[in-house]
């Protein structure tokens, strides 16, 4: 590969597309597994398509700048606590229950 | 000191916050003590406010301050002082202070004794208030006054089922005059913009009462009768005058002071008081006359035949009353005021004797007493005083007053009214009689309550002995001897010193009524006294029109039938109404919003992810919505 040949820019397009597919991803896992670690997982996929976003939309603009790259950094670092938080509150209602199933959880329910 | 009126009416409410502060605890002596004293005080304080009066029409004034503002209207209160209400204010606490000191020896030992005292001076209070209020809207509220401390002495020994009913009675029936008043009021102030008497009585006789709706002429009649039906209620004349009666459960010291002397007599004082805006409508002087003559027959043809003391006693004011609205209705405006100065003495003074009797033998009915002159001298002569100027005998008090009023109404022309007039003369000779002999001549009917009679203390009999001569001596302040003082200090209110009219004695008309009354006292000393013509086979031969009077005319039968089923008939179909047609709407309410909370209970299920699928769905339609309607997508 020749040094001087231009890097191949992805289309903002497809990076849009990989953004979306990965929020789609996360939605239906979170919607449906019945597992709590997955609902977990899925809402971190989520996460990370909203960071895909804004990597993607710093390139565009008037002036391009590393704002968004930044911005996703935080991000990555508020999902890290938030995970914390959240398994946190797992374990302890995994001792309460003895479960960590999404179904047995309906205190709620009529 | 004409400006220092308004003490008057404060020292018995003095009174009042005082025993308040004391207690029901409190001792009889320290309780009966400050309220003689207080109201004696009262006493001298209206006897100066009446001398200092004197005839001058100029004396007169109305002392006020501003109390509120509404738009281009507004009410005043204070007190105002003229020749009518300086009377008033005498002879309510003259009266007041002598019942105070009989009460004395009647309510001794009686567990509420402070708290009769209290609401004896709280009505004293209110009375005199309402005498020298000087416009409409503070005698409302001291109208309202009266009829509640009379209702709480009525019922003062609330627990006998009588006496609350009877004074559930008494508030009830007045309530319905009051109404009467209330909408009375509110027309003059509406059409006037005024409650003061002053300008209210110009826009009446100036014609210048008018509404939208009805024309002066026609508004004054109106207001001016349904002022009169206040007092129709409060002065228990007929078709009101049923309560009267009934009331006498209550102490007889309240009888004497509330339903014979003072509060009966705001009716009359009201009529007298608003007396200018009657004159400016033939109309309802003509029907305060009948109303008057009516119930003054009434009254004395149905005391004929009772047998309760206090009863007669109570028909025989009703009937006195009776004569007082005559007197005013006719135009004689003095005369009615005249009578009424009389009778506050003379039947006070049968009251408290009456209740010196009861308070001896312990029952009221007559046929149980008999012979007691033996044992009660004190009380049997100056209940023969107050007999006597009932009677209308030549020269007590009430022979002046009562052939002043029967003379006018001679003179003025109305023929059947003075009839009516005469034959009640009559019967009321006849009836006090009739109590008299049956209650201290013939041979004791009761024996043990015979040998337990005695003559009351001397708080007792000396409120009676000066009632007794007042009785005797309170008609020569209308009469030759005083040059016609009285009617002449009334009539000096009215600027052109006319109000109503006066007539000159009548001395064939004297000597006829005084006939007549002798004639009422020997039939009924010819059937109680010496047992020429037997009562009771007069009453057998007379049997319809004797059950007639013993049962009142049945009246009270009559108003149970008409107004107090008409009543429950309203009552029963609103009650139907609320059950089965509003309490079924509301049902209906309730069960809707229960049924819906029953359907979608099922939608829970307590899942989290069921209700983010929801939410997601719902942020889906959103944005749909908002691509169509606001970013115009599609």
């Amino acid at each position: 590969m020749a040094l001087n040949s231009p890097v191949f820019p992805i289309p903002t397009g497809s990076l849009l597309a990989l953004g979306a597919l990965l929020f789609c991803i996360g939605l239906f896992g979170a919607l449906t597994r019945r597992n709590l670690i997955i609902v977990l997982v899925s809402i971190e996929l989520m996460l990370n398509a909203a960071n895909i976003n804004l990597v993607t939309f710093s390139r565009l603009g008037v002036n391009p700048s590393l704002a968004g790259q930044v911005f996703s950094l935080f991000t990555i670092t508020v999902a890290a606590a938030e995970i914390a938080v959240g398994l946190a509150l797992l374990l302890a209602i995994f001792r309460l229950r003895k479960s960590s199933e999404v179904h047995d959880l309906n205190v709620h329910k009529w | 000191m004409v400006e220092y009126a308004w003490l008057a009416p404060l020292l018995p409410l003095v009174g009042y916050v005082f025993l308040l502060a004391l207690g029901r605890r409190a001792p009889e002596g320290l309780v009966a003590g400050i309220s003689v004293i207080l109201t004696f005080l009262s006493f001298l304080v209206s006897l100066a406010v009446f001398t200092a009066l004197g005839s001058h029409p100029d004396a007169t004034g109305a002392y006020t301050f501003r109390w509120l503002t509404l738009g281009t209207h507004s009410i005043d209160v204070g007190f105002q002082v003229t020749h009518l209400n300086a009377l008033m204010l005498l002879v309510v606490s003259a009266v007041s202070t002598l019942v105070f000191l009989f009460s004395v020896g009647y309510m001794h030992k009686d567990e509420r004794f402070s708290v009769f005292y209290q609401y004896l001076n709280l009505f004293v209070f209110s009375m005199m208030a309402l005498v020298i209020s000087p416009n409409l809207f503070q005698l409302y509220i001291f109208w309202e006054m009266v009829g509640l401390c009379s209702y709480l002495l009525i019922g003062f020994w609330y627990f006998k089922p009588e006496a609350a009913l009877a004074a559930k009675k008494s508030f009830i029936v007045t309530r319905l005059g009051d109404v009467g008043l209330f909408i009375g009021i509110i027309l003059l102030f509406l059409s006037s913009g005024s409650f003061d008497y002053s300008t209210v009585f110009q826009a009446a006789t100036s014609g210048h009462l008018g509404l939208p709706w009805i024309s002066s002429a026609h508004l004054t009649t109106l207001a001016a009768i349904l002022v009169f039906t206040g007092a129709v209620g409060k002065s228990a004349q007929f078709p009101l005058h049923i309560w009267l009666p009934d009331a006498m459960e209550g102490p007889t010291p309240v009888s004497a002071l509330i339903h014979a002397a003072t509060m009966v007599a705001a009716g009359v004082y009201l009529v007298a008081r608003t007396y200018p805006l009657f004159e400016a409508s033939g109309v309802a002087l003509t029907v305060v006359a009948w109303i008057g003559g009516i119930t003054a027959l009434l009254g004395a043809l149905i005391a004929l035949t009772q047998r309760d003391i206090k009863r007669v006693i109570a028909y025989s004011t009703i009937s006195q009353l009776g004569y007082m609205m005559m007197g005013l209705g006719v135009g004689a405006y003095a005369y009615g005021m005249f009578h009424l100065f009389t009778h506050a003495f003379f039947k006070a003074l049968l009251f408290l004797a009456a209740g010196s009797v009861i308070h001896a033998v312990d029952t009221q009915d007559l046929f149980e007493m008999g012979g007691l002159g033996k044992k009660m001298r004190i009380t049997q002569w100056t209940f023969l005083f107050g007999a006597l100027a009932l009677a209308g005998v030549f020269p007590w008090a009430g022979f002046w007053s009562k052939d002043s009023i029967i003379n006018a109404t001679l003179q003025s022309g109305h023929i059947v009214l003075f009839w009516f007039a005469e034959i009640a003369a009559f019967c009321t000779a006849f009836y006090i009689f009739r109590v008299y002999f049956l209650t201290f001549h013939g041979k004791p009917k009761d024996e043990a309550k015979y040998a337990h009679a005695h003559e009351g203390s001397w708080v007792m009999t000396v409120p009676l002995i000066i009632l007794a001569i007042m009785a005797f001596i309170a008609g020569f302040f209308n009469t030759g001897l005083n040059n016609y003082g009285l009617e002449k200090y009334l009539m000096a209110d009215s600027p052109t010193g006319l109000i109503g009219h006066v007539y000159p004695d009548n001395v064939a008309l004297m000597i006829a009524s005084v006939a007549l009354a002798l004639l009422g006292i020997l039939v009924a000393a010819l059937m109680y006294w010496k047992p020429v013509i037997s009562a009771e086979k007069l009453a057998q031969s007379l049997g319809g029109i004797y059950r007639l009077s013993f049962r009142k005319f049945y009246l009270d039968e009559i108003y149970y039938r008409l107004i107090v089923w008409t009543g429950k008939l309203i009552a029963s179909i609103v009650d139907f109404f609320d059950r089965y047609i509003l309490d079924a709407i509301v049902w209906l309410l309730g069960r809707a919003g229960y049924m819906g909370g029953v359907g979608l209970k099922y939608t829970q299920t307590g899942q989290v992810q069921t209700y983010s699928v929801i939410a997601l769905f719902g942020l889906m339609i959103l944005v749909a919505i908002a691509m169509f309607h606001v970013g115009g997508v599609f």
